[in-house]
């Protein structure tokens, strides 16, 4: 009950601080236009439309220039953009704000309020209460804002009495075009209703300070697509790839020898394991700084496996120094599987994959120190390499091991061409995964990249053609892809 | 410079001295700023998943619920799903319930692979097909340079060059005869762009050495107070911390000369 009472001042002191609110924001303009001064003409022909293809909340604007920007008078310095929005949205706003407010007094984090401001008369407000009370009016408040935000769409209907034109942004003279980019969070103060009524205005200024105000447009409403038409090439893509992934895959599993070219690499995985048990030193396996996630880890995640079985069948000892905890988690379920199918699981050891730390240059420090203090007999990089890949690959060089390295970043390939003994290069690391594995799930999706690669390369010879003559434009459109 | 500042600087070179250290062979210095960084950065880590994930993005949205009601009394009880997800690694420590925690991982390579497919599709394949349909500038071939990358010859030689670099990739059928011949002319290509590649890196390192370097200079005009503006904390301090570091950097090289001579005579 204490807290509703509460809640209820607090309300009242915010509302009825509104007016005030008005006529101290210099934001918000009410006069059209500047008398006495020497008016621009007005920018004309102001339209809109919903934004296409987004999440809602968005109005794309245009008009046409101010006869006096780049001509006629020339005076034209900026275009204010304005929009109206009902009381209720200015009421809201400041509920959002003594949120905010609290907020920070909760976290205590209020340095950055400006003494004599605003946000400081609420905070002397709200700082005397408890901490518990301000959870309450803080929830009490979200509440309310979040009901008030579904009476929107009904208060716009008032234009335009009960409401005000609110700045949005400025743009440049010669601009002709603004996107509103409302947030579709409600506890935002750009929050922008779907599916109310909106209303627009374009004032050209000069430098004097004179303003020309536009047509109104409206009223106009924002709403989200389900489909992005700019993604359409994607959904194709994907179906396509996807459509030869299940072919191939089923074809593999029916028995189908599909062929894959060897991998010097690869191939050079079991001699390197077959030296390190001869030399009786370890293997030293790096994932990389990847994510569990990227493509590269996993498919070295696949070798890794390879690796790991061959070493638990020759007894040798592997270590396996990681960047990521969650990669550590992965990689020891795959070592541990693998001794597992060795028929070895006696054999392994919880800290042959261990954590190391996840700072880059850190990281590297430490391998570097087991690569000069193990001296493993062979070094296999594979998955996502960073600035460090030239580190590692150069103190393995001189540590004296066989290395063996893959990685689909581009940039980090020609390091551990120079100081590698193998290298395989981006796409040749998920090849060797499956050509490894020689699973059928991995030798089909291998087949359906070769063909989608196919596919690829017809493709674009047709249209670098078909681009050298105008009919051509239509094709290659098909292809673009929009953000 | 104060003196606690110079100090400060001092085992930065002390450091930097001890990293390049490595360059002549593995030695206590290089260790002990190898197991520094090490254990630094891990702490440093731990504070900065801390304060800038779990407390903003867990704490402070269950901040008004109660832990005897398990957060579930919070306005945001929502969030007790992941960081319930989140102990759920934990059940790693236990050999009968580590089975638990492929849960919380299958989750997160899930979400993260279906976000990741549709963005790759569209930037690794899309975006790249659609660029290199272009119209070729035959009216300027040669341009006004051979290497302006806006002359006609340039455009066609990205156009062959991607498509030779496809055939490369290429698995499911042995590099012999034309196809072998486009995919060398793949595997050309793609090594002349690692070796642009491989010097811009290299000169990105020389200016991170040389950066080193200046900055051991600039320890050496601190230390004796030479730069044009004088230092109002300087005192005899500062010329004893630098000759402290470069006796004990000598001494250890005297060290290593001695060992050496002393294994050549055994």
């Amino acid at each position: 009950m204490k807290v509703k009472l509460l809640f209820a001042v607090i309300l009242l002191l915010l509302l009825s601080s509104l007016s005030f609110a008005q006529d101290d924001s210099a934001e918000i303009d009410t006069s059209a236009v500047v008398e006495e001064l020497v008016l621009p003409a007005p920018p004309g022909n102001l339209s809109g439309v919903d934004k296409p293809n987004d999440h809602g909340h968005s109005i794309d604007l245009s008009w046409e220039l101010s006869p006096d920007d780049g001509g006629g008078l020339n005076t034209v310095l900026q275009y204010d953009i304005y929009h109206w929005v009902p009381n209720l949205m200015l009421e809201l706003n400041l509920v959002r704000d003594s949120i905010s407010v609290i907020q920070k007094i909760i976290r205590k984090t209020t340095n950055g309020i400006i003494e004599g401001s605003q946000a400081d008369s609420m905070k002397k407000v709200f700082e005397k209460l408890s901490r518990s009370e301000l959870f309450d009016v803080r929830n009490s408040l979200t509440e309310y804002v979040k009901k008030g935000n579904k009476g929107l769409a009904e208060a716009c209907k008032s234009y335009p009495e009960g409401g005000a034109w609110l700045f949005l942004d400025k743009k440049p003279s010669g601009t002709s075009t603004f996107d509103h980019i409302g947030s579709k969070e409600f506890k935002s103060s750009g929050f922008v209703p779907d599916f109310a009524n909106l209303y627009y205005r374009v004032d050209a200024v000069t430098a004097d300070g004179a303003k020309a105000s536009s047509n109104i447009l409206g009223p106009i409403q924002s709403s989200g697509q389900w489909y992005n038409t700019f993604r359409t090439p994607v959904v194709f893509s994907v179906l396509l790839f996807t459509l030869l992934t299940v072919f191939f895959v089923q074809k593999a599993r029916k028995g189908a020898d599909l062929y894959v070219r060897p991998l010097g690499g690869i191939e050079a995985v079991d001699d390197a394991i077959g030296r390190a048990t001869e030399m009786g030193r370890p293997i030293l396996y790096v994932l990389g700084l990847g994510s569990a996630a990227d493509i590269a880890t996993i498919a070295s995640f696949t070798i890794l496996g390879r690796v790991a079985k061959k070493v638990a069948e020759y007894q040798t000892e592997l270590l396996v120094p990681t960047y990521d905890p969650i990669v550590m988690t992965v990689a020891q379920e795959v070592v541990k599987s693998a001794y597992l199918d060795a028929g070895r699981p006696d054999a392994y050891k919880e800290d042959t994959v261990h954590f190391v730390t996840q700072s880059q240059f850190a990281y590297v420090a430490a391998v570097n120190g087991i690569m000069l203090r193990e001296l493993p007999a062979t070094n296999i990089y594979m998955g996502k390499f960073f600035a460090e890949s030239l580190i590692l690959a150069e103190t393995g060089a001189l540590a004296g091991s066989i290395q063996i390295s893959g990685t689909d970043e581009i940039a980090q390939i020609p390091f551990f061409i120079v100081a590698c003994d193998y290298t395989l290069i981006g796409e040749e690391l998920y090849a060797a995964s499956a050509y490894l594995g020689k699973e059928p799930v991995l030798l089909g999706s291998l087949k359906a990249q070769d063909y989608a690669k196919a596919a690829i390369i017809v493709l674009a010879v047709i249209g670098v053609i078909l681009a050298q003559f105008d009919f051509g434009t239509e094709f290659v459109n098909l292809f673009e892809v929009v953000n | 410079m104060e003196f606690s500042d110079f100090l400060w600087m001092t085992c930065g070179i002390f450091l930097t001295l001890a990293t390049f250290s490595f360059l002549y062979k593995d030695n206590p210095f290089y260790k002990f700023a190898e197991h520094l960084v090490v254990g630094v950065s891990a702490g440093f880590t731990i504070i900065v998943l801390w304060h800038g994930t779990l407390v903003p993005n867990l704490f402070q949205k269950l901040e008004d619920g109660n832990w005897f009601m398990l957060w579930l009394n919070s306005s945001e009880w929502w969030y007790v799903v992941p960081a319930v997800l989140g102990l759920l690694m934990w059940t790693r420590f236990s050999k009968k319930y580590s089975w638990v925690s492929r849960w919380p991982m299958g989750l997160y390579i899930g979400i993260s692979t279906g976000i990741a497919i549709p963005l790759e599709m569209s930037n690794r394949v899309n975006k790249q097909l659609y660029a290199m349909m272009v119209e070729i500038d035959w009216a300027n071939f040669f341009g006004g340079n051979i290497l302006s990358t806006t002359s006609g010859f340039a455009q066609l030689l990205i156009f062959l060059g991607t498509i030779a670099g496809l055939v490369y990739f290429f698995f499911s059928k042995e590099h012999k005869g034309v196809f072998g011949g486009v995919a060398t002319f793949g595997i050309w290509i793609l090594m002349i762009g690692f070796g642009a590649s491989f010097g811009y890196t290299v000169m990105a390192r020389v200016s991170l050495f040389i950066n080193r370097m200046q900055d051991t200079k600039a320890w050496g005009v601190e230390a004796f107070n030479a730069s044009d503006v004088a230092n109002p904390h300087y005192s005899s301090m500062y010329p004893i911390v630098f000759y402290l570091l470069v006796a004990f950097v000598v001494g250890y090289i005297i060290k290593e000369i001695m060992d050496h001579l002393k294994r050549k005579n055994a």
